[in-house]
């Protein structure tokens, strides 16, 4: 039954796909998105495919998530696709220079998964702390300055790759089970411990060891009162005095040397590099906790200026994007896709099986490019795709206080 | 003077206006230049640290909260000062301490290249050597600190191997002795340089006479050799300087991010799009920089040596 749907939205997609993408495509042999994010997500492999399905050259533009945000304020007119995470929307918006994407133009919007549009998975309520995806999903208009409350026709963003961050740890070295948040502070890894230099996630990290280890509970990790900044920061303060942190990291690279290196055993982490440390050979887990995971969501938004071809091919990209080859491109990697039924139609039973639902992998699990990740019989870390969304705890937020935040995470820092 | 010749006495006399203006025009070209690309940022960033700001926005202004936040709380020193006062104190450590290493050990080498090598040959290779740590780019030669110093990186295993420690020295790395070392690795090529050039102008003769005179190696050495490198020793000093005030790279690396410095703070708060707050981060350094600089060159007056 299930299958035989796929089948035919994958036949109507590909129809429709023909219809719209191939004018574009003839009518403007040249035609060149500039597509500004983050390096994470800008793969050769999707760029690729994209040139030989639409005829569309990505000029991809990596910088920071800071500069993401800096530049869709600062300078609109430099980018003409922007890869943006969901909590950057609430400094991008207001600044008037997104503009709505029209959900009529995008064939697949009443299948994107439930993470965004209700906060939910299978049914299940999932963690809102922070700034969850639901809550900056709409605009009341298409130049919307503020965030509606129920669904519209206007989406801030279509929501491409999201995953559930969570600490990884050196099981070789550590050599006990860790089940919660408060070992990030647990003074048996002083001088082994560490988190991200990246204030508005790092305090996140915090709290959420805060708070397993009881001393406060939070109304909202992700938008804190200044009050509780002030404890967090007192509590990273103490343990930082203490000597509990080997270093802090800011870079995907950073935190990848730290690992392997053996400099720290426990460390906020994000999961391409536990995957990077492992592929040097040396043991690191993306370890499930009690508490939850802190989630992070990305999507593709349109800057006001696009307009004409431009803001076609923007759309046919979006479209191409949510119709599966990409979804499996980056589920293969770990991270999950926004329309699970057309990525799963474009992966092999065995990758859905490990990838998703947390079975043993039948056979040797291999990344886009060919590479061995796991050897057959292994089990994903913290299990299928309703285990670990479903556990969420919080997202990756902009505090209401964040200039207060920034100022008392430079005085933890000098401290 | 009565006797120059006549045609060269007439020149200025038909278009002395345009002698005379003859080097403003040649300085015309530097001074628009430095104009458009030093002194009109320079004053948009002081315009802009009194500005106020939110999330997203600049907003245009006349306000002294940027500067009120960044001393608030200075006057206090019971919890140890404010965090500008502890970041600027911090930065200034690192200052001295890289400055007197890297002043030293430049005045070394460059002692040694300039006076201790005889063939020119060798003299210029040695001194090419000098600048083999800028053969690579400044993030991979930080990186590559960490297999040498870190906890289980060669140094920290050669000491246990040979029995010295028992456990690694956990200070080697992610330290303010990184930091110091990989500004050293890096800044004593800016000390070397300018105080060579400096020796090199050095008259052979006025160290024979020291010597005929009957003084030693340490006495030509202070009354002799260093008055004479003083301009390259300032030279050098403000690079080293200047570099370390304005430095969060290196201070990030190395330091695991755990030390303050102020480069770092106006880093933090460009990438939270406080821009004005940043600003007025820069122009308190900018301030103390030339203030620092000022003082240098109260001790050697630059101009007359060169």
């Amino acid at each position: 039954m299930e299958r035989k749907a796929f089948g035919r939205r994958a036949a109507v997609k590909a129809g429709a796909a023909m219809a719209l993408a191939a004018p574009a495509a003839l009518a403007q042999e040249t035609m060149v998105l500039r597509y500004l994010g983050t390096a994470v997500n800008q793969h050769q492999g999707i760029k690729e495919k994209v040139k030989q399905d639409l005829g569309i050259t990505l000029e991809y533009i990596p910088v920071t998530s800071d500069d993401v945000v800096r530049r869709a304020v600062t300078q609109p007119n430099s980018f003409d696709i922007l890869d943006s995470e969901y909590w950057m929307l609430k400094k991008i918006v207001p600044s008037g220079n997104l503009v709505g994407m029209d959900a009529k133009r995008i064939k697949l919007v009443d299948d994107l998964t439930t993470v965004f549009t209700k906060g939910t998975v299978n049914g299940k309520q999932i963690g809102d702390h922070g700034t969850a995806p639901k809550e900056v999903m709409y605009l009341p208009a298409k130049d919307g300055k503020r965030f509606a409350a129920s669904p519209t026709q206007w989406l801030t963003l279509i929501p491409t790759v999201y995953n559930a961050d969570t600490l990884g740890i050196r099981p070789d070295k550590i050599g006990r089970p860790i089940n919660s948040w408060a070992e990030l502070l647990n003074p048996e890894f002083k001088g082994k411990a560490s988190i991200l230099n990246i204030p508005s996630i790092g305090i996140m990290d915090a709290a959420m060891a805060v708070e397993a280890l009881g001393q406060y509970k939070y109304a909202d990790k992700g938008n804190m009162t200044k009050p509780e900044i002030d404890l967090t920061i007192k509590v990273l303060t103490e343990a930082k005095r203490a000597g509990q942190f080997r270093a802090f990291w800011k870079d995907f690279n950073e935190s990848v040397n730290l690992m392997a290196a053996g400099e720290t055993v426990i460390q906020s982490m994000w999961s391409p590099a536990v995957t990077a440390v492992r592929s040097r050979g040396v043991p690191c887990v993306y370890q499930p906790l009690k508490e939850g995971y802190r989630a992070w969501a990305a999507g593709f938004g349109l800057p006001k200026t696009l307009s004409g071809k431009k803001l076609d091919a923007a759309y046919d990209f979006v479209n191409w994007f949510l119709s599966g080859w990409a979804g499996a491109f980056l589920n293969r990697q770990g991270y999950y896709s926004a329309v699970l039924s057309t990525a799963k139609a474009n992966m092999a039973p065995y990758e859905w099986a490990y990838w998703m639902e947390g079975k043993p992998a039948e056979q040797d699990i291999k990344a886009p490019d060919g590479s061995l990740l796991e050897k057959k019989g292994a089990v994903r870390d913290g299990g299928s795709f309703e285990q670990r969304m479903g556990s969420v705890a919080c997202w990756n937020a902009v505090m209401d206080e964040n200039d207060y935040m920034v100022r008392k995470w430079n005085e933890f820092i000098a401290a | 003077m009565s006797s120059s010749p006549p045609e060269a006495g007439a020149l200025p006399a038909v278009t002395s206006a345009a002698v005379a203006q003859a080097p403003l025009w040649q300085a015309a070209p530097l001074t628009l230049v430095l104009l458009g690309f030093f002194v009109f940022p320079l004053l948009a960033t002081a315009v802009v640290s009194f500005w106020d700001y939110t999330e997203y926005a600049l907003i245009p202004d006349f306000t002294f909260r940027n500067y009120h936040e960044m001393f608030q709380g200075c006057a206090d020193f019971s919890a140890g000062g404010c965090t500008t006062l502890r970041t600027y104190l911090s930065t200034f450590r690192l200052c001295v301490m890289v400055w007197a290493i890297t002043l030293v050990l430049g005045v070394a080498v460059a002692y040694f290249l300039a006076f201790c090598v005889r063939s020119d040959m060798l003299r210029m290779t040695l001194f090419l050597l000098c600048t083999a740590p800028f053969l690579t780019s400044n993030i991979i030669r930080m990186v590559s600190w960490v297999p040498l110093l870190g906890r289980e990186g060669a140094i920290n295993r050669g000491l246990m191997q040979i029995g010295l420690v028992a456990e690694p020295l956990e200070w080697l790395l992610f330290s303010e002795f990184a930091v110091v070392l990989a500004f050293v690795h890096l800044y004593t090529l800016f000390v070397t340089v300018p105080v060579f050039n400096s020796m090199l102008r050095i008259d052979p003769r006025l160290l024979e006479a020291a010597r005929d005179a009957g003084a030693g190696f340490w006495r030509t050495l202070w009354h002799v050799v260093l008055p004479l490198a003083k301009p390259g020793m300032v030279i050098g000093s403000i690079f080293v300087i200047v570099l370390v005030m304005g430095d969060f790279v290196t201070v990030g690396v190395m330091g695991g991010q755990q030390i303050a410095s102020v480069g770092k703070i106006i880093q933090v708060q460009m990438s939270y799009l406080q821009f004005p707050a940043a600003a007025a981060q820069a122009m308190v350094l900018l301030g103390l920089v030339l203030l620092l600089i000022i003082a240098l060159t109260r001790i050697v007056d630059i101009r007359r040596e060169l």
